[in-house]
């Protein structure tokens, strides 16, 4: 016998329990995390030893996780800063999931974290579907990647809390047209902040630690157009 | 490349309802999948048959149903299709104030499964209909 049977089911809906699951639980004990997306190469590593530098400086306790399908090399770059890191080799994968991130953080997240920055597999495409439990979805792109990667990867831009632009020192020579790219911005994320970055001149620097501890400390973060749909 | 990731989420669901409801196998998933989802139809279909391999799903079918964007604009109440890369800033009023509609599912419709003839099992939750 043949049955149809109306099922019903949001195809991520586990990963989507997980993240919240681990949302609520961090919260709880007063650690908020920072999901960093964008393609291998725009700046994520030097841009957040900056920022873990910076927040080691102002006395605010910081912790780092990186991904990578290979090598350690980011996680010797980021303890540099001197903040707890722990590299994750995804063997392959081509992003994070929430219940991976649990497991990792299991028995190694300092007690007292108050800002958790997870370096996500360079990667606009996969990572931009999975919930972490962040509370803060940063999606970085270079000068030199082109005014046009918010079209090219609509789902990552689409759902990000805050754009950040990297190496804004080569703008120049690179012949980066910012106002295109705020535009295509906009375009598939009405409202979101564009914030321009150097760690060579030292543009916007603070910029991660500033906007993380808002949203630690309860202040609304920006709530994308496509977040806000059933998926 | 995450198709793989997707596939294997769409299997595990299934094959959980399956057995719940004492189904001996898995003919057909019917899946909903938004313009932007970020899914690649294609792809899912080729990761959808190796995820089967050794399930109860082994050689059922996958029927994706394409969901286009829409958008509403919450000022001027226009509605549109949102393209891809979607656009969502109404092209009337230049309003940022957006509703999405559609076009972000990812989701597991209606599956259709075989069971023992002699023992039906108990109705699942939700509507049923038999052939």
């Amino acid at each position: 016998m043949c049955r149809t049977v109306d099922l019903r089911q949001a195809v991520l809906a586990k990963n989507a329990m997980a993240a919240n699951i681990l949302r609520s639980e961090l919260t709880a004990r007063g650690t908020t995390v920072i999901n960093l997306l964008s393609s291998p190469g725009s700046g994520k590593t030097a841009l957040l030893e900056r920022e873990l530098l910076l927040a080691r400086e102002r006395g605010i306790t910081a912790a780092a996780l990186t991904a990578d399908l290979a090598t350690e090399n980011d996680a010797t770059r980021l303890a540099r800063s001197g903040v707890p890191v722990k590299q994750v080799l995804t063997d392959g994968l081509c992003h994070l999931e929430a219940d991976m991130l649990a497991g990792h953080l299991h028995d190694w997240l300092p007690e007292d974290t108050r800002l958790l920055f997870v370096e996500n597999v360079g990667n606009l495409v996969c990572p931009a579907s999975y919930d972490l439990g962040e509370t803060l979805r940063v999606v970085l792109a270079s000068v030199t990647e082109g005014e046009d990667k918010p079209l090219k990867y609509p789902t990552a831009f689409g759902l990000a809390n805050l754009v950040v632009v990297t190496k804004s020192d080569l703008a120049g020579p690179a012949g980066f047209d910012e106002a295109a790219f705020r535009d295509h911005v906009e375009r598939v994320n009405p409202g979101v902040e564009v914030a321009l970055t150097s760690v060579r001149s030292g543009e916007g620097a603070g910029v991660l630690v500033d906007r993380a501890l808002a949203a630690a400390e309860g202040h609304a973060v920006h709530a994308p157009v496509m977040a806000r749909a059933e998926a | 490349m995450h198709e793989m990731s997707v596939a294997l989420s769409v299997v595990d669901q299934v094959e959980q309802a399956a057995r719940a409801n004492g189904a001996r196998g898995v003919r057909q998933v019917r899946v909903d999948i938004g313009e932007l989802a970020g899914v690649v139809p294609d792809s899912l279909a080729f990761c959808f048959e190796l995820a089967c391999a050794g399930t109860a799903l082994e050689g059922a079918r996958l029927v994706m149903r394409p969901v286009p964007g829409r958008a509403s604009c919450a000022p001027c109440g226009r509605t549109w299709d949102t393209g891809m890369p979607p656009d969502l800033v109404c092209a009337r009023c230049r309003s940022a104030a957006t509703e999405l509609l559609s076009g972000r599912e990812l989701r597991i419709t209606q599956v259709q499964w075989t069971t023992e003839a002699a023992a039906p099992p108990p109705a699942p939750a939700g509507r049923t209909e038999e052939n």
